[in-house]
């Protein structure tokens, strides 16, 4: 590694991003992000999230090279097969599936869902939460009495509403997830918004003449961005279990796809006799779900502008 | 010819019954190219006069006006052009997440000038802060540095008035006198005129050579620096915050 014997290329090259006194836009750009890397680097538990959230990207993208079986193949004399069986790694389904591939292909779906709901949610949240916050008085109060009524709402039951009307299916499943995930980030945002808007930068700005759109998108935006990445990597947990939940009752995923709430929703009919096949892809959900949680955890000590003030 | 005058202006925060008066009456004249102080405690609405001014408090009214035109409600970019302000606190006046450069190359922008990457230094010059200063963030900076920055931004679009919001009031005694000189010899260099908010006396009679003291949201006394060295004022306030001072450096 270059980290353990500096060559002097790679030192001159730290030195490059570790200077105080950048040189050019871009210089200033990487040296702040270098800066933000080291001290996450310096997070070990954050890292390890990091790590297996690489290992999932990984697996996700050449899984067809990785799954040792085809995951629809059904084989019903194999059926049910113990963990650790000659070429079934972690058992088979009750179709005789194999557990190990299927779940290699799931996490395609759980990224796809994560995705998705992480470039929906918090946009949404984000604009709704920055211009009633920015613009106060009546447009506040119609936004945020709005943002109430869905945080009024259990977010399951609200989802399970969304998904009956729309129809099962992972495309409104996560949509249904993103209606009900939007709400705490806009609270967030308008939070955020109200202690900047008053502040001297701000004003600052205004007397140059910039106009609220401005105000808004170049000013405001990138100080509520990190607190919301920070929030959605730490409910990016909540999100997959939402997704494996609306998997579990049937309104997610549908069958044969191998979505992990959904076979562990195929594997409760077994739970008492073979246990693997629910717990399997329930300790994917969990690791994953760990991963994003260490991984934000790590995030709000880097991203954190509170903490950039000394 | 005067630079900025204010006839009558009443500035007012909250309606009805929470209704606070931040600042009652106060008429002032700044001539062009000239520095004018104005003093008080703190809540004796020196700032929010600043404020008021530049339309960041929109609850004012009374008469404005600068270089000889009435100021509206709504302010124009053309009167940004005109009127600049460096706020009080270097630490807060500066967007975290934005570089120097970004701060000057959009103040430039944003009034509409085409040469920006020959300005931006320019401006860092003037400031007295080397071409190694551009690309830093705020949080790389002193305070001292920080206000130089703002001072940049305040003289982009080439002002002809600032506004000097207690601009040195947040600094060590060092880093204020060089601040203070700055802009003494900006002043000169680019024939601005002065409205300097201070709590400060000493700093006031460095800078300036018309002073207006406030007392509760009103201007009890305008006077000429003479007659605040001569410790010689009319009214009686005046002379207890002279003599508070006096005891105070002493």
């Amino acid at each position: 590694m270059t980290d353990t014997t500096p060559t002097p290329e790679s030192q001159s090259l730290r030195d490059w991003l570790l200077t105080d006194t950048p040189t050019s836009r871009r210089h200033a750009k990487f040296a702040s992000f270098y800066k933000g890397w080291l001290r996450l680097r310096s997070n070990h538990m954050a890292m390890f999230g990091f790590a297996i959230l690489i290992g999932l990207l990984f697996v996700a993208a050449f899984a067809p090279w990785l799954a040792p079986h085809d995951p629809y193949y059904q084989e019903l004399s194999n059926r049910l097969l113990p963990i650790w069986s000659e070429g079934h790694v972690f058992g088979t389904d009750s179709l005789g599936r194999d557990i190990l591939s299927r779940l290699i292909y799931g996490s395609r779906i759980t990224l796809y869902i994560v995705t998705l709901v992480a470039m929906i949610a918090p946009v949404a949240g984000l604009l709704v939460g920055t211009i009633a916050g920015y613009a106060g008085g009546w447009t506040d109060v119609i936004l945020m009495r709005i943002t109430d009524i869905f945080l009024a709402f259990p977010k399951l039951v609200l989802a399970l509403a969304f998904v009956a009307a729309l129809g099962a299916g992972i495309e409104n499943a996560v949509l249904a997830i993103s209606l009900t995930a939007w709400p705490p980030y806009a609270r967030l945002a308008r939070a955020e918004t109200l202690t900047i808007r008053s502040s001297d930068f701000i004003s600052a700005i205004k007397l140059q003449g910039a106009g609220p759109i401005r105000i808004i998108t170049r000013h405001i935006w990138p100080l509520c961005i990190s607190s919301l990445i920070i929030r959605v990597t730490l409910d990016m947990a909540g999100i997959i279990l939402t997704a494996a939940g609306l998997g579990f009752l049937g309104l997610g995923a549908q069958p044969p796809s191998p979505e992990w709430g959904a076979m562990i929703s195929e594997g409760r009919r077994f739970i008492l006799d073979h246990w693997w096949v629910a717990t399997v892809p329930g300790l994917a959900i969990f690791t994953v779900s760990l991963a994003f949680n260490l991984l934000g955890d790590g995030l709000r000590d880097v991203l954190d502008p509170k903490d950039e003030k000394s | 010819m005067k630079a900025l005058s204010v006839r009558n202006l009443d500035v007012w925060f909250g309606v009805g019954r929470d209704q606070v008066d931040a600042v009652k009456r106060a008429t002032f004249y700044v001539n062009a190219g000239a520095s004018f102080g104005i003093v008080g405690e703190s809540g004796s609405g020196k700032s929010t006069i600043l404020r008021a001014v530049t339309g960041l408090i929109p609850t004012w009214s009374g008469e404005i006006e600068v270089d000889g035109r009435h100021v509206q409600h709504k302010r124009g970019r053309e009167f940004y052009k005109l009127v600049q302000m460096v706020f009080q606190d270097p630490y807060a006046s500066l967007h975290p997440r934005h570089s120097v450069d970004q701060v000057l190359s959009e103040t430039l922008q944003l009034h509409g000038f085409k040469d920006i990457d020959a300005r931006v230094r320019g401006l860092l010059d003037d400031v007295g802060l080397g071409p190694s200063f551009r690309f830093r963030y705020p949080h790389q900076l002193s305070g001292g540095q920080r206000q130089r920055v703002a001072i940049a931004r305040a003289l982009a679009p080439e002002p002809k008035i600032l506004l000097l919001d207690e601009p040195t009031s947040a600094l060590d005694v060092s880093v204020q006198a060089e601040i203070l000189n700055l802009l003494n010899d900006l002043r000169a260099e680019h024939k601005l005129t002065f409205v300097m908010v201070s709590h400060d006396l000493s700093v006031v009679g460095h800078m300036c050579e018309e002073v207006a003291v406030m007392k509760d949201g009103e201007m009890v006394e305008v006077m000429d620096i003479e007659t605040m060295r001569a410790m010689t004022p009319r009214h009686e306030y005046t002379k207890h915050l002279l003599e508070a001072s006096l005891n105070y450096s002493a």
